[in-house]
């Protein structure tokens, strides 16, 4: 695989998992991930502090299927949609099939009201296994940019 | 009489009514901010593990007032108002670091870390030119002190002589409890904010509300974390704004009541893929696998299972409230207790499977109580008294709350 065809998957792999997240697939969200993925979503603050809480933490597909589960039979929250805008896409090798990204990202969130806000902005720190089997996260780490989140996050970002 | 020109008089029922004014007026609001945080009560700045070292400084606020809290060179905990006696201005403006003294950066104003006034820059003038009358006081502006008390480790801040000793406040046993989850030297895991669009005082109520949580939390109610038929109880501390409410988990899993009165909280069937979150040890060993502890008027010490966290109250306006979680281990856990703690973190925050609909509830109610002024809220859950409680089908530690803030706001 040359440098752009890895790009492109990367980009690939990034713009369907938030075209799942903001179409209301949830379901979908744990197969962006290998069967032991890794997946949290901190701050800025806690990253750079290297403190290790998160605000959702999981390693594995099964821990994401949880967290599916309970927003669709257990949590309760309004009606409400993300839309997430991902950009400044940087990727780098690591090993033939396993390369680091990082990018940025933005989430608008849209009340059923219609109040539609900035809820989140921040960075994607991954690290993507991309073999016969297809391209996956074997991490993502969700770095927020803001300590502070509004009312609650529900759906992932 | 229209409902905008009735006085705010609470209604006669008494402690079994909150009347909804109470969360909306910016009359009542300004005069808690006077009468609660700046008066007779214990504000919670955070843990002293937070400020390990001398030098080591955070700023934040008691009630809307902004305060810095420092470690002095001789290792004592400070807090004094973060306003430059000269203009106002912030002295401090950084969340956290640390510094030998602390200057304003208006016009270089320097302090100690005890909040005294150091330095004046260009006191007495340039060769003989401008600066200040020789009779000038400036120290008469200074920032105020606030007198800090540290209890295992929680430290808190109060800007009145009256305020009666900490452990008196909030009851011997509250201070019992507190001792049991802060039993030994803290680390602090991490933190973040959670903003919530009500009222403060409706997300106090929230955690003194035991009713509600197999209500509205599910998640609790399907995994049997917090049944109601389970063994606990309630214990109201101090002048009744102190709480504390524990659970003995799995004493009693078979009960049905909520099957019995088709509770929407109990949907059939519900499973963990991963349970593993939720593998906990007993760490004090007394079965208590539950605790939330409050202290009036802003403080939350929380243990659901291994899950340690202090959350810090503070109000943002008559409709809104910060949220500030730190989440905590001890000194002594070994990277197995970390990574336990970090995964039962799942269940709190503002994305936590037993938490998360708080954010949302307490703005249902701000939202729904628009336009009902007058109307009151209706507190009778386990009586209209407030006393501890063994079942926690009660109300009473919400009732003891507005027990406290009355008193404290001559209403």
């Amino acid at each position: 695989m040359t440098d752009v065809e890895l790009q492109l998957a990367v980009e690939n792999l990034l713009a369907r998992y938030v075209h799942a997240l903001d179409d209301d697939r949830l379901e979908e969200w744990p197969d962006f991930f290998v069967e032991q993925g890794r997946y949290r979503i901190t701050t800025a603050e806690n990253f750079e502090r290297k403190l290790p809480l998160a605000i959702i933490y999981a390693d594995s597909r099964a821990m994401l299927r949880d967290r599916v589960s309970a927003l669709r039979h257990a949590n309760i929250y309004e009606s409400q949609r993300y839309r997430h805008v991902v950009s400044s896409v940087l990727v780098e090798r690591l090993e033939p099939e396993l390369a680091r990204a990082s990018s940025n990202f933005q989430v608008v969130r849209i009340m059923h009201s219609g109040e539609a806000t900035l809820f989140a902005s921040g960075r994607y720190l991954d690290r993507i296994r991309i073999d016969g089997s297809g391209t996956r996260f074997e991490e993502r780490i969700a770095v927020l940019d803001s300590r502070a989140v509004d009312t609650l996050l529900a759906i992932p970002i | 009489m229209s409902e905008v020109t009735q006085p705010r008089t609470w209604p006669r029922e008494g402690l079994a009514r909150v009347p909804y004014w109470v969360y909306q007026d910016s009359g009542v609001y300004e005069r808690e901010q006077e009468r609660i945080y700046r008066g007779a009560a214990w504000n919670f700045l955070g843990l002293e593990a937070e400020l390990p070292n001398a030098g080591d400084f955070k700023t934040t606020f008691v009630g809307e007032m902004p305060v810095v809290v420092t470690r002095d060179e001789r290792g004592t905990l400070n807090c004094f108002e973060n306003r430059c006696a000269h203009r106002g201005a912030l002295l401090c403006l950084a969340d956290r670091g640390s510094a030998k003294e602390i200057a304003c950066v208006y016009h270089n104003w320097t302090y100690d870390l005890r909040g005294n006034l150091t330095g004046v820059a260009f006191r007495r003038g340039i060769k003989g030119q401008g600066g200040m009358p020789e009779d000038a006081q400036p120290e008469s502006q200074a920032p105020r002190k606030l007198r800090v008390t540290v209890f295992c480790g929680l430290v808190f801040a109060t800007l009145s002589d009256e305020t009666p000793p900490f452990e008196r406040y909030v009851g011997a046993e509250v201070a019992a409890r507190i001792r049991r989850v802060m039993k030994e030297p803290v680390r602090v895991l991490g933190g973040y904010s959670q903003v919530l669009p009500s009222n403060w005082k409706l997300y106090f109520e929230n955690v003194k509300d035991t009713y509600h949580a197999s209500l509205l939390h599910l998640f609790f109610s399907t995994f049997r974390l917090n049944r109601l038929e389970q063994k606990g109880g309630v214990i109201v501390g101090g002048e009744g704004g102190s709480h504390v409410s524990f659970t003995m988990m799995r004493t009693d899993s078979s009960g049905d009541e909520y099957e019995k009165a088709g509770m929407r909280s109990v949907s059939g069937g519900y499973r963990l893929e991963a349970p593993q979150m939720l593998e906990s040890v007993d760490e004090y060993g007394d079965g208590i696998t539950l605790q939330i502890l409050t202290v009036f008027p802003g403080f939350v010490l929380q243990q659901i299972m291994n899950c340690l966290a202090v959350r810090q109250v503070l109000p943002k306006g008559p409709g809104r409230t910060e949220l500030v979680w730190t989440a905590f281990g001890y000194a002594s856990d070994d990277a197995r207790m970390t990574e336990r703690r970090i995964r039962q973190a799942n269940l709190v925050g503002p994305s936590g499977y037993i938490s998360l609909e708080d954010g949302a509830a307490t703005g249902f109610v701000q939202r729904g109580v628009q336009g009902a002024a007058a109307h009151a809220s209706v507190v009778e859950m386990g009586g209209r008294s407030v006393e501890s409680s063994e079942s926690r089908v009660t109300e009473t530690s919400v009732r003891g709350l507005w027990q406290q803030y009355r008193a404290h706001m001559g209403l």
